[in-house]
């Protein structure tokens, strides 16, 4: 029972079946975010991952900077309906961030400098699934897109790629972020259209 | 948790807002009502079963089934060239919300209110200014509305009116009326000093508009002092502003 809009006629474009329904092709890059840029410092820039036996793992940029980095070519798709094809960042593996984390949590609340916040089940955070990136498109990343670094989280609407990231908190329990709290879907696949509470 | 029903949603008035911006009057059986800064999503079908979706801001509060948006036509838009063009009263569109719980000002909230709008960014905020009325709240509320010039001022007729406990001044970017000490230039840190309130009456700051615009009216908020979680911000459209 869908309801036609009269002189509706839209605009197609052959996407090779790479964007997700209700998305459109973005030519831009759109910023979305909920406050104001905060601006870190890289002397005190630090990432952290926090697992549920309170054991903390630590790099500060230097560190992070020397860990073996990769260039991942990715879709992007924001909730806000943009997609973006064959993005490419430049960072780091969650897997070799995680290599000498202990843990049997489930869940991963990402934190971010200004506050931000959002979960996601940890395993959806490995096996090259997601990256802390420092580049994109062969430039720094500007504090508008999340730079010094963010989370890219490819396969999930774009606001689980928290920007600004800070630290990873290892949770046996699910504990829904800012937008998941807001309405917005706790998981958010974009292939079966999760944008609210409830899709 | 219910999903968030796709309603029908059939217009009942259209009115121009400037040359290039339409006011669409909705009306949506059952509408739940929403909060003032909140949006809705709207989805085109065309004959052939494709759709696309967009989001838009609610411009006021809700009136029983009736909703009202304005929408800014982007050259080569596929979406907002139909509602500001092609869609006529009778016509119909589907409608899901409301959507967004951060960027919306509640009646009882006390705190001083500063909005910063640039182009259609202003839709949020006329909710508000909408909504404070409404209530009868008191709350004192200063707008600050970036334009290109005094042609592209939406709701200009009702900003117009004098209103107790709101304060309005125009930001032009491109050509000021005769008259004005003010030169047309993008959005300044004077503007928020003598525009907005001090930091120190802690004041709910909303900024809306272009990704551009919002990102430097925010900075320079933060510039002035004040705290970032008392900075919501909403951004449409590309980078390029
Ligand atoms: C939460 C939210 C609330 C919004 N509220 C409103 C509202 O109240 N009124 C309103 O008019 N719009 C609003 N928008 C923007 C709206 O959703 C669409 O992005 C806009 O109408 C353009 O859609 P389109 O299909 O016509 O253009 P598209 O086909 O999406 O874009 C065509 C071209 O125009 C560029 N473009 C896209 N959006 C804009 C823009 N806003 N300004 C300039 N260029 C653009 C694109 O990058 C692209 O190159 C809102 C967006 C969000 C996320």
């Amino acid at each position: 029972m869908s309801i036609i809009s009269r002189g509706f006629r839209g605009r197609r474009r052959d996407d090779g079946g790479r964007v997700p329904p209700g998305q459109y092709l973005a030519d831009d890059f759109p910023v979305l975010s909920a406050g104001p840029t905060p601006r870190v410092p890289l002397d005190r820039w630090e990432f952290a991952i926090d697992t549920e036996a309170e054991q903390t793992h630590r790099w500060s940029w230097e560190e992070f900077m020397a860990l073996p980095a990769e260039t991942p070519t990715v879709d992007i798709h924001c909730v806000t309906k943009w997609s973006k094809l064959d993005t490419t960042w430049e960072g780091v593996s969650l897997d070799v961030l995680f290599e000498d984390v202990e843990t049997a949590a489930e869940y991963a609340l990402v934190y971010s400098y200004g506050g931000y916040t959002t979960n996601l089940p940890l395993e959806d955070l490995l096996d090259g699934k997601a990256w802390i990136v420092h580049r994109f498109d062969g430039e720094e990343l500007e504090p508008r897109h999340g730079g010094p670094a963010r989370l890219i989280v490819p396969h999930l609407y774009f606001w689980k790629s928290a920007k600004w990231v800070r630290g990873i908190r290892l949770l046996n329990e699910d504990w829904p972020g800012f937008w998941e709290t807001a309405g917005y879907h706790n998981y958010g696949d974009p292939w079966r259209e999760q944008r609210y509470e409830g899709d | 948790m219910r999903r968030l029903a796709w309603r029908p949603a059939e217009l009942v008035h259209a009115a121009a807002e400037t040359e290039t911006a339409r006011t669409l009057r909705l009306r949506v059986p059952d509408w739940p009502g929403h909060l003032a800064g909140q949006h809705v999503d709207v989805r085109l079908t065309a004959e052939d079963g494709y759709t696309a979706q967009r989001s838009y801001s609610v411009a006021g509060p809700a009136d029983g089934d009736l909703i009202e948006l304005t929408v800014e036509t982007v050259q080569d838009g596929e979406v907002s060239p139909y509602l500001t063009e092609e869609m006529r009263v009778g016509d119909q569109v589907e409608i899901r919300g409301p959507v967004g719980g951060w960027f919306v000002w509640r009646p009882e909230s006390r705190a001083p209110v500063l909005l910063v709008g640039g182009g259609s960014g202003i839709v949020p905020l006329m909710a508000m200014i909408r909504t404070r009325r409404q209530a009868g709240s008191r709350v004192p509320f200063r707008l600050l509305y970036s334009v290109r010039d005094p042609g592209r001022r939406y709701y200009a007729e009702e900003l117009r009116r004098p209103e107790p406990g709101l304060d309005v001044s125009y930001l032009y970017t491109r050509s000021a009326p005769e008259g004005l000490s003010r030169p047309a230039r993008r959005i300044m840190l004077d503007d928020l000093a003598e525009g907005g309130w001090p930091a120190s009456f802690e004041p709910d700051c909303y900024v809306c508009g272009p990704t551009g615009f919002v990102e430097a009216a925010a900075d320079l908020l933060l510039a002035l002092g004040h705290a970032p979680e008392r900075i919501r911000t909403e951004r449409f459209g590309p980078t390029g502003g």
